[in-house]
């Protein structure tokens, strides 16, 4: 089922003489339970779409449909709205708010929510639990390794159970063991039926996705679909 | 989890920056709370003293008048159906509904003084309200104490060769001079001052009053209303401000309240631009904190509401310290300027006012930033996407 549909998709910066063309046109479907990494040099576009299927950046031309909504054709409050209950971030970087603690970083997304202050804490603590952090709850983010924020990244990202989670370069910081880690844990809530589109460099961290898209010059310039060569059974050992 | 606890934790977190908010708005709010509290005092200070300076409010009989001309000849005037004034009427002025304004009511009777050739007006006044009213009056002697004993003014004394004890008569009664006023350069020099109440029995005057002199504590008083009031009361009396006096006290006291305004507005102008400037370069420092914000699903409003709820707590706490601080300086600022001893304790207004005051300054000049940070588009706040 067409889940994520990018739909003559163009990216422009700036104006005349400036001008500079982020992505060409991208037409792509991501069908749900996917995982796909997105390949390319640097300045290929691949943040640039990330942010375009994410509902981040809107483009210049062409449509962003998501479960057969427009995205960018609603308003800027409702597609907030959209964002918050759809989609899960994990930034580079981890992208965490210094001053407050794991637990609350990690409820951020249901701090504009109706439920219950008990229910969030029980969401966020359940999410911490989820990527193994339950004992650090209560630190700040300056308090624990990178791994560990990466994870505390990820948990903020599954926190409210969006069907989609967006990642740009989640290990770009990290070295190989939490690389590994937080690659393994992207793996099983893909198995658990997350929609996951992934930006890498890595070529070990693209094999744990089902598709490969590598982006040139702001197009597609090869869709690699992928028989799972299970790495992370290799990174358990 | 709430938006409330962001903005708590934020503020928690850069002390500095809250302190350096805090300290901005408080040099504002403080500034103007003393200046308020130190022109309130002057202003008490001012009415208080130019109260001290002599009556506003002078009740005379009522009279009819007939101007006498003839063939281009001012023959005088003429004034008839002379209505008296009544003693007892006096204790009415007592119960006017401004009677809270009313410092002294000090009544007069004359009479005059035929010695040879020489004639001097006597004046029946009480001692105790005039006095009151007259506290530039300095006495070589004493006040009269006894009803024999009389005050000579500096001109009386010297046209009747009266010095302290010197005796003298008038119709036949005589009287003692207990003290010799020092000249000041008014009408009092040239009377001769006895008590009231021998004054009306020696002129045959008992139970009746000439004039009646009023000070009245003008510090915000209706002046006009309390001459209406005492027309009403006394119909048989005239009832005149001395509108120079009066206005004249109206003037210094609103000279006094346009530079404070002016100066206020000065303060609470620079208040506000030290509250933009820290709270723009806040937002720009939180550029990509507020990306994660945006990206993560907040929208404008929750974003502007955390914003401007770090900036009430912060100018809630500054008004609340500018105030104490403002007080302080009034305090000591008041106590350099005047000697004024008049009792200090919390305003409730002042306090509440300077509150509001610094929160609504903290929202307004924190509204642009807010806007600006809710603004941001989350892909350009956050750089890596």
């Amino acid at each position: 089922m067409s889940y994520i549909i990018a739909d003559g998709v163009r990216k422009e910066f700036g104006e005349g003489d400036a001008k500079v063309v982020a992505v060409k046109r991208i037409d792509m479907t991501i069908e749900q339970g996917q995982f796909i990494a997105i390949m390319g040099e640097s300045g290929a576009g691949k943040s640039t779409l990330l942010s375009l299927l994410g509902g981040l950046l809107s483009p210049t031309l062409g449509k962003i449909l998501i479960g057969g909504v427009d995205i960018y054709s609603l308003n800027r409050d409702k597609l907030a709205d959209f964002r918050r209950e759809y989609i899960g971030f994990i930034f580079q970087s981890f992208q965490l708010v210094p001053y407050l603690s794991v637990v609350e970083n990690v409820q951020l997304p249901l701090a504009v929510t109706h439920h219950k202050e008990s229910a969030k804490l029980a969401l966020a603590v359940g999410a911490l639990e989820r990527v193994g952090l339950k004992d650090k709850a209560f630190r700040l983010p300056n308090q624990i390794s990178g791994g560990e924020q990466e994870r505390v990244a990820i948990a903020r990202a599954i926190v409210n159970e969006p069907p989609m989670l967006f990642a740009d370069e989640p290990t770009g910081n990290l070295d190989s063991r939490n690389s590994a880690e937080v690659m393994n844990l992207l793996k099983r809530l893909n198995s658990e039926g997350q929609t996951i589109v992934m930006v890498t460099h890595s070529n070990h961290n693209a094999l744990y996705a089902d598709c490969i898209v590598h982006i040139a010059d702001g197009e597609i310039g090869d869709w690699q679909a992928q028989k799972s060569a299970e790495p992370w059974k290799t990174a358990v050992m | 989890m709430k938006l409330h606890n962001i903005a708590m934790n934020n503020l928690r977190r850069r002390k500095g920056k809250v302190v350096l908010l805090v300290m901005g708005l408080v040099v504002g709010v403080a500034a103007v709370v003393a200046l308020v509290a130190t022109i309130t005092a002057l202003e008490q200070d001012v009415a208080h003293k130019m109260d001290e300076f002599g009556a506003n409010i002078l009740i005379t009989p009522k009279s009819e008048s007939l101007a006498m001309t003839y063939g281009g000849l001012n023959l005088g005037g003429l004034a008839f159906d002379l209505k008296e004034i009544s003693q007892k009427d006096l204790d009415k002025i007592r119960n006017i509904p401004n009677a809270a304004n009313i410092r002294t009511v000090s009544p007069k009777i004359f009479g005059v003084l035929e010695s040879g050739q020489i004639k001097s007006l006597v004046a029946g006044v009480d001692f105790d309200a005039e006095t009151s009213l007259k506290k530039w009056w300095k006495v070589d002697g004493a006040l009269p104490e006894y009803e024999d004993e009389i005050l000579a003014g500096a001109e009386a004394a010297r046209r009747f060769a009266l010095k302290k004890g010197s005796p003298t008569r008038i119709k036949g009664e005589t009287f003692h001079v207990s003290g010799v006023l020092e000249s000041t350069g008014s009408q009092d020099d040239d009377l001769l001052f006895i008590a009231i109440p021998v004054a009306q029995k020696l002129f045959n005057k008992q139970g009746m009053v000439g004039m009646v002199e009023i000070a009245a504590l003008c510090h915000n008083c209706p002046i006009a209303d309390i001459v209406a009031q005492i027309s009403a009361a006394i119909p048989s009396a005239k009832v005149t401000a001395v509108q120079q006096v009066v206005q004249g006290r109206i003037d210094t006291l609103q000279n006094f309240r346009r530079f404070s305004l002016a100066v206020a507005g000065l303060v609470l102008l620079v208040g506000c631009m030290v509250v933009f400037v820290t709270m723009m370069a806040s937002v720009n420092e939180r550029t990509r904190e507020i990306g994660i914000f945006s990206a993560i699903g907040f929208r404008k409003s929750h974003i502007m509401r955390i914003i401007l709820l770090e900036a009430a707590l912060v100018s809630l706490v500054a008004g609340i310290i500018g105030y104490a601080t403002g007080m302080g300086g009034a305090r000591l600022l008041v106590s350099f300027l005047t000697d004024h001893t008049s009792h200090w304790s919390m305003d409730p207004y002042l306090a509440a006012g300077s509150i509001v005051l610094a929160v609504l300054l903290g929202l307004l000049a924190s509204f642009y930033p807010a806007l600006a940070a809710s603004r941001m588009e989350p892909s350009e706040a956050l750089r890596t996407f």
